[in-house]
């Protein structure tokens, strides 16, 4: 029990409260979201899973209750060559209901010019693939992305479109690892596994601030528990309670490509609903 | 002139006296510093990939350094699965082994991706959707029919056919491709021996199958294998061979033991230097040591035989010990700098394990050389060495003589028939053919070599590759470059020797299909290029973990690759031939497409090429280098020059030779004429010198020096022959070509080379004394024998 021993007396003591409290009700740290029911699956059984779970679960919180946002996004990609290329598209999400699905998103792809117009609708799912469409202008028809696998880099980065969905508090289960200092501030170590088995990794390790509870760090390992991606994510802003990175920035340790993604223009509470996030939407939007 | 020589006589026997004097603490300080350099050779490691063959200026390698850097790296790993029966590749069992080798190749270590006909990502339409999916799920459930039509998908599939199915459906592969970080020496043998339990693992599981291993990383790490395989196997029979002869020719245990010990200290100081150094053995510098032990024992044996003679004429050992010295000693010196300064030009080459294959050994014989005049003497003052003084009558070199009277009667025929023998064999060395196939790099006793043969059965093993531009970032989704790489695909497809072609171009044909309700007439490339672009994205939001297009496409889609497979047949010529035929489809069909070839491959068809080029500047060295020291040394511009002649000759006439009877030679051949002509020099070096005392001090005519240089060396440059001979022919049982070639060149260059001193030198000098008024058609009547006890 290795990870039992880097925990200090003080955080083993704080754990033990903090997973007999949760036993009753969240308290202090739900703050004023909906209530949440924890996934048993997902919390598991263990002082470490639960620790972990609490602590991812504190941290997808700090998030309820933005209702939905738009954001504009440049993504840079540059290869071990330095050969670099841009993609700039906009976001638009709207909040899950409840921790038992995930949350909705829309992907508008703004350049390069020949996918200008290119629209992906994702329902994110907890442990089924999520459901996919795009809307291709040249064809002017939707088609849905049939794939199980969709690990994949989106549109050629280092992302995956599966890292994009990194606050799907029951999308994995936990381990708590201990506490670390970074970049000055101290963080809570926590691993996560994938639930869903076509995940493109093993594990990812979160480092999540403890004041803003904010994922600072992950780190994303293959199937065979190598490392093989860094996510930073720094230039947080808060937005009435609500906290966004604006710089998000992927290195695979592999073939040393690089992505930065970075945000601007963060909306919130726009009015979207639902039925802007229905499939039939796609054919609509210009 | 001769006050020169003098002080050179003064200075050997000074050294001689002092080094017999103070034996003890030569032989403790000897042995000491040798084995305290002797120790960093631990540090040595040997290098385990093929692009150390390669210099960081190589632009073919810079070349594809680049390419892999915009792509990924092409360490592959090659799993070859051929059913023992007829039952071909599309039965359960056999699937099911694809499946299970696919899944566990992610395991092998710095697996950056796996491609197998089972994880193929096989896309199809059912009314709006794109399904993309893996070509075999669960094999042991397929039903016959669902076998069928995943056969007929596979074999009718560009990317798949010939590449990871063969096209009777006999075979199919598994391909591993591998991103070592290239920090440690230890990445290659760990995945290449996870790769091996793998293949150990399929064939228990499956016993029905065969299964081949090969690819770069086999290759690889059969680089270091082979060296590994080299010194266990070589070292030995060179320490064998050297013991037989050094016995024979010096005729004392002790002495041969002085003389093994002498060379085993130059191999540790020249290894420990290279370890010190931090240089990674591969290929041909792993046998630098043979080398060293072959050459270094020259000037023992040399001075050996020198003392030996001078005991059989009455000195007693410690007279003939420092008489043996001072006539040797300049032999030795100049022998010894000509093959530093050989060795040395090695620096000039393109490959790194020749240049450090010329540092090592060049270290080694420097070493040899100051062992030879400093721990050498010491150690024979103390062997027990008792020679018989020759009994009065009984004359040495009897048998040379007679043969040195045989050329200086005949000077004009020994000097036509070997000038004309030698100018025949330099005829056909234009039909020399550079051959730089890697995989025959390797003798069959190599895995890699046995396995590799077994799979190019089946599968093509060469890949070449081109970065082909579109011109504009998502370029490659315009119709007119489609279409014109299409053109260029269809080319590469048509050609002899391509196995296979990986081009984007399928992937845009059969995507257009599917999209379009997978209606057969749209089976072609799209003609919009927003809809090529949205279809790409479309197919690359659905491609799985690891199976992505960023080995295909660079980032900002303005290039993409192509990838054509040489059967594993194929010779080094008609690649050479077929890059040309594909830059000049290029430049005729599609000038703005144009990309340089690039690959392994390709750096290996040129290597040969390239190392030439580099090593003219650095036999030219050694030329220039050496001329001057054996002007030096024979205190004569002319017999300097003269004496290039019969040295350059033997390697021209090996060159020939070896055109004659083998036809092809790899890139090694580049190396040879610079370590050959600093070895054979030596042969000249000795007759010369003896020649030249003979003239100078005892002012003899051109024949009587000739039978005097005979009489005196011309054992000595036998037996050393016989030992050159013998250790660079110990080398042509390496496993590994280079070394093969190298050993059986030089070897044949250094027979040639007493060919031409015993016939070709004493016929040119006898002529060119002719030319200067002298009187040569003498008997020898005047002669008289030489001893020792003469010159002392």
């Amino acid at each position: 029990m290795s990870v039992i021993h880097s925990v200090k007396p003080l955080r083993a003591a704080l754990a033990a409260v903090l997973i007999n409290a949760s036993a009753f009700s969240f308290g202090a740290l739900a703050q004023s979201a909906p209530v949440f029911e924890a996934d048993p699956a997902a919390k598991g059984d263990t002082p470490e899973s639960q620790m972990g779970y609490e602590i991812a679960a504190r941290s997808d919180r700090t998030d309820a209750g933005f209702g939905d946002s738009k954001v504009d996004a440049t993504m840079m990609l540059r290869n071990a060559a330095g050969q670099t290329s841009e993609r700039s598209l906009s976001f638009s999400t709207l909040e899950k209901e409840d921790e038992t699905v995930g949350d909705k998103s829309l992907v508008i792809f703004n350049s390069p010019r020949d996918v200008e117009g290119t629209a992906l609708l994702s329902h994110a799912n907890i442990l089924d693939p999520d459901d996919q469409w795009l809307y291709l202008p040249a064809l002017k028809r939707v088609k849905r992305i049939s794939s199980a696998n969709k690990s994949g880099p989106f549109v050629g980065s280092e992302f995956a479109f599966e890292d994009f969905t990194l606050t799907e508090l029951n999308k994995f289960t936990y381990a708590y690892v201990g506490e670390e200092e970074l970049d000055g501030m101290m963080m809570d170590v926590v691993e996560r596994f994938p639930r869903y088995e076509k995940s493109g990794y093993t594990k990812q390790k979160s480092w999540i601030d403890q004041t803003a509870f904010q994922a600072r760090k992950l780190e994303f390992y293959d199937r065979r528990g190598e490392l093989l991606k860094t996510l930073t994510l720094s230039d947080y802003r808060e937005y009435n309670g609500v906290w966004r990175a604006h710089r998000l920035s992927m290195v695979n340790h592999r073939t040393n490509k690089e992505t930065d993604l970075v945000y601007s223009n963060f909306q919130f509470k726009t009015g979207l609903d639902k039925n802007d996030f229905q499939q039939g939407i796609l054919t609509r939007l210009r | 002139m001769a006050r020169a020589m003098n002080m050179l006589d003064v200075f050997s026997t000074a050294l001689a006296r002092t080094m017999v004097s103070l034996r003890w603490l030569v032989i403790i300080v000897a042995i000491a510093g040798s084995v305290a350099i002797g120790t960093q050779a631990s540090k040595l490691e040997f290098s385990n990939n093929y692009r150390t063959f390669f210099s960081k200026q190589n632009p073919e390698l810079q070349a594809f350094e680049e390419f892999q850097a915009t792509y990924t790296k092409n360490d592959n790993l090659l799993f070859v699965l051929v059913p023992k029966d007829e039952g071909g590749v599309f039965t359960n069992d056999t699937l099911a082994a694809v499946e299970y080798l696919t899944e566990r190749g992610w395991q092998v270590p710095f697996a950056l991706r796996v491609d197998s006909i089972s994880n193929f990502s096989h896309t199809y339409a059912t009314e709006d959707d794109l399904i993309v999916e893996d070509l075999v799920v669960d094999a042991r459930s397929l039903s016959s029919e669902e076998l069928a039509d995943k056969r007929d998908i596979a074999l009718g599939e560009p990317l798949l056919r010939d590449q990871l199915v063969t096209s009777d459906g006999g075979a199919t592969a598994v391909n591993v491709v591998l991103q070592y970080p290239e920090i440690s020496l230890s990445e290659v043998p760990e995945a290449v021996t996870y790769a091996r339990a793998l293949k150990a693992e399929i064939v228990e599981k499956f016993p029905h199958l065969d299964v081949h291993l090969t690819g770069t990383s086999m290759l690889n790490n059969a680089f270091s294998e082979a060296s590994i395989n080299d010194f266990g196997f070589l070292v030995p029979i060179m320490f064998v061979i050297i013991l037989i002869t050094t016995a024979i020719a010096v005729r004392s245990v002790t002495a041969t033991l002085a003389t093994l010990l002498i060379i085993i200290l130059s191999s540790m100081i020249a290894m420990g230097f290279a370890g010190y150094i931090g240089i990674k053995l591969a290929g041909p510098s792993p046998s630098a040591p043979i080398i060293i032990l072959t050459l270094a024992i020259a000037d023992s044996v040399h001075i050996l035989i020198a003392m030996r003679s001078a005991m059989r004429d009455g000195l007693e050992k410690i007279a003939a010990i420092i008489e043996a010295i001072r006539i040797n000693f300049l032999a030795v010196a100049v022998t010894s700098i000509t093959t530093v300064v050989g060795f040395l030009s090695l620096r000039f080459s393109d490959s790194p394990p020749f240049q450090d294959l010329g540092t090592i050994t060049a270290i080694g014989i420097f070493a040899a050389f100051i062992l030879s005049v400093t721990l050498l003497p010491a150690l024979l003052s103390l062997a027990p060495i008792r020679v018989k003084p020759r009994a009065v009558g009984q004359t040495r070199g009897g048998l040379m003589l007679g043969f040195a009277n045989f050329v200086i009667d005949n000077p004009r025929f020994f000097l036509i028939a070997t000038g004309f023998a030698t100018a025949a064999l330099i005829a056909f060395i234009p039909t020399l053919n550079l051959s730089d196939q890697w995989r025959e790099y390797f003798a069959p006793r190599i895995e890699f070599r046995a396995e590799t043969d077994k799979a190019i059965e089946h599968f093509g093993f060469y890949p070449i590759e081109w970065s082909v531009p579109a011109g504009e970032t998502g370029g490659i989704s315009n119709p007119e470059f489609l279409a014109k790489l299409d053109d260029y695909t269809e080319w590469l497809r048509a050609q002899p020797n391509v196995v296979h072609v990986y081009s984007f171009t399928d992937i845009m044909k059969r995507l257009n299909k599917n999209l379009n309700a997978d209606d057969p007439a749209f089976y072609r490339l799209p003609d919009d290029r927003d809809l090529a672009a949205q279809y790409l994205l479309l197919y690359e939001m659905s491609l799985p973990f690891g199976l992505d297009l960023n080995d295909r496409i660079n980032i900002d889609k303005s290039a993409t690759r192509v990838t054509a497979t040489l059967e594993g047949y194929v010779t080094t010529k008609r690649v050479r031939e077929f890059l040309k035929q594909s830059t000049v489809w290029f430049e005729e069909n599609a000038p703005e497409l144009k990309a340089p070839p690039t690959g392994a491959q390709v750096m290996f068809t040129f290597i040969a090429q390239r190392n030439v080029e580099s090593m003219i500047g650095g036999t030219s060295f050694a030329m220039i280098a050496i001329a001057v020291v054996m002007i030096l040394a024979l205190r004569s511009i002319r017999m300097g020059l003269i004496s290039l002649v019969p040295n350059a000759m033997p390697i021209l006439a090996a060159f020939g030779a070896w055109a004659i009877l083998f036809g092809e030679i790899g890139f090694s051949v580049a190396a040879i004429a610079a370590i050959s002509i600093g070895i054979v020099i030596d042969d000249t070096v000795h007759f010369l010198t003896k020649f030249m005392r003979a003239r100078r001090e005892k002012g003899l005519s051109c024949a009587d020096s000739i039978r005097y240089a005979f009489e005196t060396v011309g054992v000595a440059i036998i037996v050393n022959t016989v030992i050159l001979g013998a250790g660079f022919s110990v080398l042509t049982l390496s496993a590994f070509k280079i070394n093969m070639e190298m050993g059986l060149l030089t070897a044949m260059t250094i027979g040639f080379a007493l060919i031409l001193d015993f016939l070709f030198l004493p016929a040119l000098l006898l002529t060119l004394a002719r030319f200067s008024g002298e009187k040569i058609d003498d008997k020898g009547d005047n002669y008289v024998r030489h001893t020792f006890s003469q010159t002392a």
